[in-house]
């Protein structure tokens, strides 16, 4: 594994160098807070079930950064980087082509993780967030939820064969899971017909899954949110590994 | 050239793509020590056979052995000992100078001081510049200092020189030919017929997957037995014809003043200017014209065109 954990320091330096990424990941999160913070508060109301709207929204904003640096960061970068021949020139040293890999999956990890970690501070100090579940639990859903979503990232990056197409492809899919899931929009707003199509949504139950185990659900109250996201996680790792091109 | 345990040897290497023979029974061995040069028109398979060689691609049939090591079975130890400058490769945008050649110095047991490296590489001053922000040049000088992070017993260069001006060209072969006085060997790709002159011990010509020769520069230009021409002035009133019976002479043409003369055999040119002085000829301007590699590469690849395409 020698020179694995510089080549994970390294990416974390590119992934801040890149504005964009940085800015779903980091700022978008807390835009979306403290805009929606502003207007409704983080007051319990019955319409959230005697909840606050920030008590509600934070746990759906850590499913839109793992939607994000799933299905946008790590598609891009790793079709990216094979694009451009960086993945090549990685393959010509001794670095374990697991190692390349492998290192994306961490840097990303992190990087969804800070941003949740920032989200979750800044609506604790400024709004009072609530938080009424174990945090080993949350910790297990949002580990799960951040892997499935990166294998679905891999995925794409492995059936697309150019950085263009997995771009396009991560923002089709992107956008309406993170409109219609309720990541931000809550979903207690939606009409019946949009509830309908929001099931079909992988992130709507990964919504479902950080919102039902922030507020103390038991695991197995959403053995479904799991069955399903272990599902994409099995896709995701199996098409990869089938269809992953280094070149 | 020492030849003394081959750094390289190669037998009946083949490797296609699809129904296309990129590469088709190609042997050869390098001498540690050599300077070793594959030339061949675009597609004739010099990129396939040096990535198997790095052990980057597997050829479905041959035998390898690279330091002594197979690089199907032992990609891992060998890519340790072999520096690889890529035909086409990239590092990621925002990666500076000074993070790329640490990390890969990283991945290297041995790994070499890589401060020195950029030093006689002459981009040391863009030790904090981004990847992107490097002009075509400096990016190749990069590739070229992190081959050599790993202070490597065999270095890969695939195109070298491919885009660089003439004199980032000149400097690459200076740093080309003190790669090798260090005692390493160098396997280089080029179409440059120029640069495998002036800096390879031997040179193979491939094409269409097949080696066409493989000897040293000179004897490659030797073999082609192709005419040597003797260019000079005389005055309009000289009559040529007495030349024609020169040994090694095949052709005399006067055009006005200017006298072209073709023919073959080292000592051609000791002949014509000893039988213009002794028949009192003022001549002037006198030059001859050698076959050099380009004509040797053009006649041997002569039913290919530009494009790989037989005609």
């Amino acid at each position: 594994m020698k020179g694995f954990w510089k080549l994970a320091w390294v990416e974390i330096k590119l992934y801040l160098r890149q504005p964009e990424a940085a800015f779903f990941t980091l700022v978008f999160p807390m835009l979306l807070l403290f805009l929606f913070g502003s207007i409704y508060g983080n007051t319990p109301n019955t319409f959230f079930g005697g909840r606050g709207m920030v008590d509600v929204s934070t746990p759906a904003y850590l499913a839109m950064i793992i939607g994000s640096t799933g299905l946008m960061s790590i598609a891009i970068t790793v079709s990216s980087n094979r694009e451009k021949g960086v993945l090549r020139r990685y393959r010509a040293t001794p670095l374990r082509p697991a190692a390349v890999l492998a290192s994306q999956i961490i840097v990303h990890f992190l990087m969804t993780l800070f941003g949740g970690i920032l989200l979750i501070a800044s609506a604790r100090l400024v709004y009072g967030l609530r938080f009424e579940g174990r945090a080993v639990d949350v910790l297990l859903g949002f580990t799960l939820s951040t892997l499935s979503f990166f294998a679905a990232g891999f995925l794409l990056a492995s059936v697309a064969k150019t950085a263009r197409t997995a771009n396009i492809l991560g923002m089709v899919l992107y956008f309406p899971n993170l409109f219609l899931s309720g990541a931000t929009i809550p979903k207690q707003t939606f009409p019946q017909a949009v509830k309908a199509v929001s099931k079909f949504m992988p992130l709507t139950h990964v919504v479902n899954l950080l919102q039902g185990l922030w507020i103390g659900d038991p695991l197995g109250k959403h053995v479904l949110e799991f069955a399903v996201l272990a599902g994409l996680l099995v896709l995701g790792v199996a098409v990869s590994a089938k269809a992953f091109r280094w070149e | 050239m020492p030849l003394t345990t081959p750094a390289i040897e190669v037998k009946s290497l083949a490797k296609s793509y699809g129904r296309l023979k990129a590469v088709d029974g190609v042997s050869f061995s390098v001498g540690t020590g050599e300077i070793f040069g594959m030339v061949g028109p675009n597609g004739a398979g010099k990129t396939t056979t040096i990535e198997c060689l790095e052990g980057m691609r597997f050829p479905e049939g041959g035998e390898l052995q690279v330091l002594g090591l197979d690089p199907r079975k032992d990609g891992q130890a060998l890519r340790e000992r072999i520096g690889v400058q890529l035909q086409q490769s990239a590092l990621p945008d925002d990666m500076k100078v000074w993070e790329a050649l640490d990390l890969f110095a990283s991945y290297y047991r041995k790994p070499a001081a890589w401060k020195p490296l950029l030093d006689r590489l002459e981009i040391s001053d863009k030790t904090n510049t981004r990847f992107s922000k490097l002009s075509g040049g400096q990016k190749q000088r990069l590739f070229i200092a992190l081959a050599l992070v790993n202070d490597p017993e065999l270095v890969f260069l695939d195109e070298l020189t491919t885009g660089l001006d003439p004199h980032a060209r000149r400097s690459m072969w200076d740093l080309v030919r003190a790669i090798r006085e260090k005692g390493k060997t160098v396997f280089l790709t080029t179409h440059y017929m120029e640069e495998a002159e002036h800096l390879c011990d031997r040179v193979l010509v491939i094409d269409h997957g097949h080696v066409v020769a493989l000897d040293s520069p000179a004897n490659l230009v030797r073999g082609l037995k192709s005419e040597i021409r003797i260019l000079f002035t005389a005055e309009p009133g000289f009559d040529p014809a007495a030349l024609q019976a020169l040994p090694g002479v095949t052709r005399v043409e006067k055009n006005g003043e200017n006298v072209i003369l073709a023919g073959q055999g080292d000592r051609l040119i000791v002949f014509v200017v000893n039988a213009l002085d002794a028949a009192g000829v003022r001549f002037r301007n006198l030059r001859t014209e050698q076959p050099d590699l380009d004509d040797v590469f053009l006649a041997l690849t002569a039913e290919t065109g530009l494009d790989g395409v037989s005609r």
